[in-house]
């Protein structure tokens, strides 16, 4: 799975690169860790809402790479019949509530489908997402009191990268991640984000009490992202992070680590065939349809309402 | 049967209530039913159905959209209009936003209740706005009932509906009593309602301007015929009914409690003079640009829109 999502994002980045995805993407590569070890701790019942950087999860989650592949190019056959695009991919089947493009707002709706589960008596999870600028959201802070007073079943995973898109984490987060999870009785726990086991082990524990009627967790996993906070930053010529310190978190690459956990002969197995998928997934996308510009509003309304023209004439 | 507004609005939610398991009812002092729709909600659904939160609002309004994800329908009641600034980015950002986000994967069946919306004599600047126009403008399904059956039947709908609606009670409305004497039903959305019948013009009034509209109306009856034409929901807009009673009067004036610029009148005064029949230029009548409602008593009413202004507004387009 780490080896899917690097393929995968690397694969999404040529096609910004060639124009084929327009708007651009924020890649995930530098913090598969995080997504893949949280995953794996999780059921296929369980839920998650993601980020604006959310290819990583909803793969992790178990969505077909095609797919959302054939999303991010805005084709019918996308996870979201191309209407939502990187930032919103969603696959509602495999319980991934969507990405979210604003940044803290996936915590309340996680915590909304952690209540449900609770009232609906069913022992799912929900796992939100977020990264280190959603600490200064107030809507994430009510969540966790929400989630802590009404002992809810939801693991809050922080993924620090060290920047809220340029802005160092060291000079917007007061106190610490952890310690705001403390301050509202949640138990939490700060991670390594690039090693996959360590998070696995980590979130294992914390869904392992949610589910059991323990209440909310919380994970600061503490990694990097390799590339940009989006794909236009490469075109700007950004300077807020030096050549060494990238250098030296891609020392720390979560990839390497967990390939010489396999036995020998298997990663390179596993590369060839991630290669294979992908280049299946990038043939299904190209060749998917457009949608229609004529149903450009077609599912706004659940019921069907068709929304007055912007145009009478 | 004589039924006040507010204990319609109390018997819309015990109904859905009971009909429906998967409604609940989120808000802010809700337990103790403050704001009057919800009481007596807790002791006959429990804490299950009927969850007193924090004063979290942004956070609530998005759990309920989770929830509504995960198969609810829930139903917030917000204590104050001026609290729908605040989760404007829940509601029209992520409720409105997910079933089309989502190539239609989800649906938000979400309601959002706001008894005491606009003025309430002495509440000042931040409790007194009337912010359906907005709501109207960004897409979400929005309803604005002028009497007890009607705020019955249209709450009802809104709660059946699959996607988020937001319902607007307006403050002056909630003293209206009315005998009923058949029985209550749901109210499809994007149905208007004729109050009274007239040939000479027709007036749109919004919520509880209807009633004003009425008494002007039966104050003119005897000179000019109007027509008094209640929307009843602004999105959809029941456009088909509006233009058949231009049809029959040709004539139009809207009163209407939203601020001027871009409020629901605009888009009933232009939609109008671009479809429908008009042998005279329409008027309205609303709260000035950019409102805020000031606290002294006479400052305040002021800037509402008033019934002599209606009168000498129907009388214009009919010269």
């Amino acid at each position: 799975m780490l080896r899917l999502i690097r393929g995968f994002e690397e694969l999404a980045l040529t096609l910004v690169k060639s124009g084929e995805i327009t708007g651009g993407i924020h890649p995930y590569i530098g913090q598969e860790a995080v997504a893949v070890g949280v995953c794996a701790a999780l059921r296929p019942q369980d839920v998650i809402t993601s980020t604006h950087r959310g290819h990583g999860h909803v793969l992790a989650k178990g969505a077909a790479p095609d797919r959302l592949l054939a999303e991010l190019l805005g084709r019918t056959t996308g996870l979201n019949k191309g209407r939502g695009g990187s930032m919103h991919a969603a696959d509602f089947s495999l319980g991934i509530l969507g990405a979210n493009g604003m940044v803290g707002a996936g915590g309340p709706i996680a915590v909304g489908a952690a209540w449900s589960a609770r009232q609906a008596g069913e022992d799912r999870v929900a796992v939100a997402f977020f990264g280190d600028g959603a600490l200064n959201q107030g809507v994430l802070l009510e969540s966790l009191n929400l989630a802590a007073m009404w002992r809810l079943p939801v693991l809050f995973v922080c993924e620090n990268n060290g920047y809220a898109t340029t802005l160092p984490a060291v000079t917007a987060v007061a106190g610490s991640a952890t310690g705001r999870a403390a301050g509202f009785g949640i138990p939490a726990a700060e991670v390594d984000g690039m090693d996959t086991e360590a998070v696995r082990a980590a979130a294992a524990e914390a869904v392992e009490r949610a589910r059991t009627g323990g209440g909310p967790g919380f994970l600061e996993c503490r990694t990097y992202r390799f590339e940009g906070h989006h794909t236009m930053e490469r075109l700007m010529k950004l300077r807020y992070r030096t050549p060494e310190e990238i250098a030296d978190w891609r020392d720390l690459d979560p990839l390497p680590r967990a390939a010489a956990l396999l036995p020998p002969g298997l990663a390179a197995q596993v590369d060839a065939s991630v290669a294979e998928q992908l280049a299946a997934a990038r043939q299904f996308a190209i060749t998917s349809e457009h949608p229609d510009p004529a149903g450009a509003l077609d599912l706004l309304y659940a019921d069907g309402l068709r929304p007055r023209a912007g145009s009478t004439a | 049967m004589r039924l006040s507004y507010t204990k319609a609005l109390n018997r819309a939610l015990t109904d859905a209530l009971a009909q429906d398991p998967a409604v609940c009812v989120f808000g802010e002092d809700i337990g103790a039913g403050l704001a009057g729709p919800t009481l007596n909600l807790l002791d006959r659904f429990g804490p299950g159905r009927i969850v007193d939160t924090p004063l979290s609002e942004q956070a609530f309004t998005s759990m309920a959209i989770g929830a509504a994800l995960s198969g609810r329908r829930p139903v917030i009641e917000f204590q104050i209009p001026s609290l729908l600034f605040l989760v404007f980015e829940q509601l029209v950002n992520q409720a409105h936003k997910f079933s089309l986000m989502t190539g239609g994967q989800a649906s938000v069946p979400l309601t959002c209740l706001v008894p005491g919306s606009g003025s309430r004599d002495g509440w000042a600047g931040q409790h007194s706005d009337h912010p359906y126009s907005l709501f109207a403008h960004a897409g979400l399904k929005t309803v604005v009932p002028a009497t007890p059956t009607d705020a019955y039947g249209l709450l009802r709908s809104a709660i059946a509906d699959p996607d988020p609606v937001v319902v607007f009670a307006p403050a002056a409305a909630l003293p209206v009593r009315e005998t009923v004497t058949w029985e209550l039903a749901p109210i499809p959305l994007g149905s208007a309602r004729i109050h009274r019948e007239g040939t000479d013009v027709t007036v749109v009034a919004i919520g509880h301007l209807v009633h004003d509209a009425l008494a002007v109306a039966e104050e003119l009856g005897p000179e000019i015929s109007v027509e008094v034409f209640d929307p009843r929901t602004l999105h959809p807009f029941d456009w088909t009914a509006l233009a058949a009673s231009l049809d029959r009067t040709g004539r139009l004036v809207v009163i209407d409690d939203s601020n001027r610029s871009c409020g629901i009148g605009a888009e009933v005064l232009a939609t109008a003079a671009e479809q429908m029949r008009l042998v005279a230029p329409p008027r309205r009548i609303t709260r000035p640009d950019g409102t805020v409602l000031p606290f002294a008593p006479g400052l305040d009413r002021a800037l509402q829109p008033q019934r002599d202004q209606l009168r000498d507004a129907v009388r214009a387009v009919l010269k």
